[in-house]
């Protein structure tokens, strides 16, 4: 398990190297433009040229990657290029809201994914056409109408909820679950609809396996055989579709963030990006590589512990 | 919208469907399929509206009028009014059709393209497997919104360059969908035909593969196309891209903001992405039904159906300890008729006898055998007939009946040791499980129990093997473990379906030797399924041959041996010594090739 755990590791470094370095390598090609709008009116050739030189975007790719890799291990992500903010300080604060909504919403369309999809998968009839029309209600609507509807409807006309604006956990609870309650179900609408179908797939599968037919000969009751063993079998397809569904909320999240204006990673890195504030938009791209590998490893492991096979390498 | 992943994440592949067969029905299925007609229609009345986006309404999509600011509906000129720069909300909302449409044109087509190839390169060719299998992994790393966003600066907010980096990002979808349909059809014993014959790899690819992989990846494109769509409109939104090119989402943007002086603004592009968007999806729903087949149907564990005008036969008594008679199970065609597959059949079994049922596969043997335990599948109707156990009928019980029957009267052995364990529970809970839902002891006391079964069934190690995963023993053990679960509650009836054909030549004997022990033992009746007569001749007292779901002939074993009385009998008994000449070379032939002799 010790060896497994340390090869998923090192595959995830890997990965993440690869992925941040591309994404490097193709920023690179807007280095001139990127100073061009820094310098705004007094950009020209030469300027352009001694600001590159100044900032040390003249050198290799492969060169600045080194640079920056040493110090992404030294916990060091440079500074803006427009405000001289560490990149490790913006960030976090950032992605503190939007994990404050996207967290939320994952527990919520978790559970909602597994009642469904579980009662779907083996009540069949009415419920399972009910459930069925459910999944696929949310996944047919774009988030982004959801996002509006709902605003219009309970933000704008009931005035139940603030329309847009955050207030942080640690300033008032009760607004701040108020600010998110919106944006929260918004997410959990999607994430639910695809996973309770992924749920009562692989469920239906589990319980057509043949083992269930002999638990059943033993007299085992059917509880017993959905929650004890076709549920805890699925857990290692369900998860991994969890995995996928988090990271997908976590995109979704940053153009739901801005209908609900909330200050998170989406407005803020859409914002760099406009500018093209190059360390800062790295420090994204090792946000987002390291939140995309860190559940996926995390998944991994939580497989390798639920699968007794899987141990085992 | 925005969830690429999820509908490309079921690769439901029924390879044994004939593909051929799909090729030649899909398209006028789809035609006669309502869901799909509709939702076609409205994709292209979507495409042609965009298609006259420059001739339907009077003014150019960036044309902005201060008198035309906040037009109301139906103003002269501006039909669907005018937006807060004074522009014709009804050309914007055209124009942003062809830029939903190619953006979803470039998207899927990139995504298709790459992730076909890679697939059919990565699952068709060994030596490329892992270097691209590497390559879709990297690409599902990328940060996919994220990076969208992140290289604005490379891509100046171009929609099109956008959707072309967000088309790579959904390559591993299809690629996966791909390679796993490639793998599956390069094994099929045609294309290794074809491969000795000659035909050079290039033309399989094309001939034989891409004509299987074509149905899931329509399906699965269509999906993309949805996404695609959904993601532009998202980046719209935000304000990625540029404020000339008119779409849905900075539509839906611009309306949004002005929406305390012009409410109705953005419910038109809401209402047009929301209705293309489902168009697609349900349009990939009806093409994926035409194309797989529908979806599973939900397994629900209960008792097995019975036909509406079913009524179980009175239980007469004959003393005997399972009385079949005139069982009929059949199931339901997609037309809707009932197909009999077990027809009629009667058996008789007194405790301490073992009755083998014989038959080829196909016969109905396992219906009947699953008919009689009351487990058979979901879709499986019980037409007709009786089952009477020690006295009791158990056709039609209430589950929780059935539930203490087989607890304690009627138990099962099956054919496939492995799959009849749950792999990630160790052999000891299993049994343990059992022994108490059956027994009703306490924890210690079932464990104590499960380790003298497991001893008595001739495990070596029984402390051992109570601690192993199901994957972690020999086919054989298994088996003895489902013996030893099997015998627990010390039922009157053991019914065994094949219990010696997945195991070894050397191990079948030994298991057949184990069941005769405990049957003197504990003086059970077995019902014994199998193909085997080697089997019946060894083991059975009586025998019941089956053919085509009914019962052709039953007897003494001593006596129908000496004197078939049925044609099929007398062919299946000359038959032995070629059929099992056969059996031991395959089975020799497997064991050779390292595989498990089936």
């Amino acid at each position: 398990m010790l060896l497994f755990a340390l090869r998923r590791v090192a595959f995830g470094l890997v990965l993440f190297v690869i992925v941040s370095f591309t994404t490097m390598f193709l920023l690179s090609f807007s280095f001139d433009s990127i100073i061009g709008s820094k310098l705004g009116s007094a950009a020209n050739v030469d300027s352009i040229a001694a600001m590159k030189a100044d900032l040390g975007l003249d050198r290799s790719v492969p060169v600045l990657y080194a640079e920056w890799f040493r110090g992404v291990l030294h916990g060091d992500l440079g500074a803006s290029f427009f405000t001289g903010e560490p990149v490790t300080e913006a960030l976090p604060s950032r992605l503190a809201v939007t994990l404050s909504v996207v967290g939320p919403a994952m527990i919520i369309s978790a559970l909602i994914a597994l009642f469904l999809g579980v009662l779907a998968a083996t009540r069949g009839g009415w419920v399972d056409k009910t459930a069925q029309g459910m999944m696929l209600t949310g996944y047919l609507v774009p988030n982004l109408l959801i996002a509006i509807v709902l605003v219009v409807v309970f933000a704008v006309n009931l005035g139940w909820f603030p329309a847009t604006g955050f207030t942080t956990f640690g300033d008032d609870p009760a607004e701040w679950a108020r600010s998110i309650t919106l944006p929260v179900i918004t997410m959990a609408f999607g994430g639910a609809a695809s996973m309770a179908n992924q749920v009562r797939g692989t469920m239906i599968d589990e319980l057509r396996k043949d083992y269930v037919r002999t638990l059943r000969t033993r007299g085992v009751s059917a509880r017993a055989i959905v929650v004890r063993h076709a549920l805890r079998n699925s857990a290692g397809p369900a998860l991994t579709v969890f995995g996928l569904t988090f990271i997908t909320l976590f995109g979704s999240a940053l153009f739901i963030e801005q209908v609900f204006a909330l200050p998170g990673f989406g407005t803020y890195s859409f914002n760099v990006a406009l500018q093209g504030d190059f360390p800062v938009l790295m420090g994204l791209t090792a946000f987002g590589v390291g939140l995309t590998i860190g559940v996926n490893l995390l998944i991994d492991l939580a497989n390798g512990w639920l699968n007794p096979k899987a141990r085992q390498y | 919208m925005s969830t690429p992943t999820a509908p490309v994440a079921v690769p439901t592949l029924a390879l044994e469907d004939e593909p051929a067969e799909v090729r030649r029905g899909a398209f006028q299925r789809l035609v006669r399929d309502p869901q799909a007609v509709i939702t076609g229609l409205i994709i292209l009345t979507f495409v042609v509206l965009g298609l006259l986006a420059n001739v339907i309404p009077q003014h150019g999509p960036n044309e902005a009028r201060f008198e035309a600011i906040n037009l109301p509906v139906g103003s002269p000129d501006y039909p669907l009014g005018g937006d807060y720069a004074g522009r014709d909300i009804l050309a914007r909302l055209l124009h942003s059709i062809n830029t939903a449409m190619v953006s979803g044109l470039i998207g899927a087509s990139i995504a298709l393209v790459v992730g076909t190839t890679l697939g059919l390169v990565g699952g068709y060719f060994n030596r490329f497997r892992t270097p691209v299998e590497w390559g879709a992994t990297i690409l599902q790393t990328f940060p996919g919104m994220l990076l969208l966003i992140v290289l604005m600066p490379l891509t100046g907010g171009d929609f099109r360059w956008t959707m072309a980096i967000f088309g790579f990002l959904l390559t591993p979808g299809i690629y996966r969908i791909v390679r796993n349909q490639t793998v599956g059809v390069s094994r099929e014993l045609y294309v290794d035909a074809a491969r000795v014959s000659g035909v050079t790899d290039m033309r399989i690819l094309g001939r034989h593969i891409l004509s299987v992989v074509r149905g899931p990846v329509i399906v699965a494109t269509t999906f993309l196309f949805g996404s695609a769509i959904g993601v532009q409109s998202g980046l719209a939104y935000l304000g990625v891209g540029s404020k000339e090119i008119p779409s849905f989402g900075a539509m839906i943007s611009d309306g949004f903001r002005n929406i305390y002086i012009a409410p109705g603004q953005y419910i038109w592009p809401a209402v047009a992405l929301g209705v293309l968007n489902g168009a697609f999806v349900l349009f990939g729903n009806a093409l994926r039904d035409t194309f797989e087949g529908s979806q599973p149907k939900a397994e629900k564990i209960t008792a097995t159906a019975v036909a509406d005008d079913f009524e179980a036969e009175k239980a007469d008594g004959t003393g005997a300890l399972l009385e079949v008679r005139d069982l009929g199970i059949a199931y339901r065609s997609p037309s809707g008729e009932l197909n009999e597959v077990v027809r009629g059949v009667s058996l008789t079994v007194r405790m301490g006898e073992t009755l083998g049922l014989v038959g080829e596969s196909g016969s109905g043997k396992t219906q009947t055998a699953f008919g009689v335990l009351g487990v058979l599948p979901t879709e499986a109707v019980v037409t007709r007939g009786s089952v009477v156990l020690a006295g009791r009928q158990i056709l039609g019980a209430p589950q929780a009946e059935l539930n203490r029957l087989r607890g304690s009267e009627i138990a099962y052995i099956p054919q496939e040791p492995m799959s009849n364990l749950d792999p990630v529970y160790t052999i000891g809970s299993q049994l343990v499980e059992g022994i108490r839902v059956s027994t009703g002891l306490s924890k210690a006391k079932a464990k104590e129990r499960a380790l003298e079964l497991l001893e008595r069934v001739g495990i070596p190690d029984p402390q051992r093997t109570f601690r192993s995963y199901p994957h972690e023993i020999s086919g054989g053990m298994a088996q003895r473990v489902l013996i030893a679960g099997a015998v627990a509650p010390k039922p009157k009836l053991l019914i065994a379906d094949e219990p010696t054909t997945a195991l070894d030549v050397t191990v079948q004997a030994d298991i057949l030797d184990l069941l005769r022990d405990l049957q003197a033992e504990m003086g059970m009746g077995i019902v014994l399924v199998t193909h085997n007569f080697g089997v019946v001749a060894d083991s059975c007292t009586s025998l019941a041959v089956m053919q085509g779901g009914e019962v052709v002939e039953t007897g003494a074993t001593v006596d129908v041996f000496a004197q078939p009385q049925h044609p099929y009998t007398s062919m299946l008994l000359g038959s032995i010594l070629d059929e099992d000449t056969i059996r031991d070379d395959s089975a020799m032939v497997l064991v050779a090739d390292g595989k498990d002799p089936r």
